[in-house]
């Protein structure tokens, strides 16, 4: 288990962009990208989307590799995985409430 | 990714049944295994204790927001915040709604929960992992004896 992730900004604040969610789309192949190659075919500045993997970082969603003079940043599936799982749980346990509550009135 | 929970159920009972059980604190605490302390008042904190088998050391607290007879009840919580030790004051609760509706066969009702996308990722992790083997296997137990008992 790595060092535990002190995440700031929540998963799906970072989610809730188009660019962000784009940028996730790119670097969820696993393979690790440098700014450069994420600002190529975009609209964007590198500045702007130096600002926006930030975001993702700072949720955990990726990590910057630095590499020489340059950073990759590489996709990391756990806290989306982890929200996912966890959600489920919730939505589990209120199945059962559920359904104990049906036969508490319905009896 | 949906950052809301979402649940619809029919229920054989009148309205006013259900909005009994959904809001006397007695009622409540019966089918959702908690031992409250009093009944539930707008604006106030209810309190009490769980009674869920082998979670017993762990306290109930909700901020009771709205109750309109027959038709919406909600609270904001922590969802299972099942760490005692854990300092869950910090982080924005979640919206529970209940909402009631009139059907030919009794009751519809429409369960939400919202606000999950303020829960910083760290946070949620624990809490999964916190949960994980142990509760799954206590809501069989639990299963169990309702289908038992009923």
């Amino acid at each position: 288990m790595p060092a535990k992730r002190r995440a700031r900004v929540s998963v799906f604040a970072a989610l809730g962009d188009q660019t962000r969610l784009s940028l996730v789309a790119k670097l969820c192949g696993r393979r690790p990208y440098s700014i450069s190659q994420l600002t190529q075919g975009s609209k964007l500045t590198r500045q702007a989307i130096t600002k926006h993997l930030r975001v993702l970082e700072s949720a955990g969603i990726v990590h910057s590799v630095r590499t020489g003079r340059e950073s990759r940043f590489e996709f990391d599936p756990q806290p989306i995985e982890g929200i996912k799982q966890y959600l489920d749980f919730v939505s589990e346990q209120w199945d059962q409430a559920l359904s104990r509550l049906k036969s508490f009135v319905e009896d | 990714m949906n950052d809301r929970i979402e649940k619809r159920i029919e229920l054989k009972a009148p309205v006013s049944r259900v909005w009994r059980a959904l809001t006397d604190y007695r009622e409540f605490g019966e089918w959702f295994r908690v031992k409250l302390n009093g009944p539930f008042v707008p604006g106030q904190v209810s309190r009490g204790q769980i009674t869920y088998p082998g979670y017993e050391h762990l306290q109930w607290e909700a901020v009771v927001q709205r109750m309109e007879p027959e038709r919406l009840f909600s609270f904001t919580w922590h969802p299972y915040a099942v760490d005692s030790k854990a300092d869950y004051s910090k982080e924005t609760p979640t919206l529970v709604e209940f909402k009631l509706e009139k059907t030919a066969s009794g009751t519809l009702l429409v369960l939400t929960e919202s606000g999950f996308d303020k829960i910083p990722a760290g946070r949620r992790l624990e809490a999964f992992r916190m949960n994980d083997g142990g509760w799954t296997e206590q809501m069989k137990n639990i299963e169990k004896h309702v289908t038992q008992t009923s």
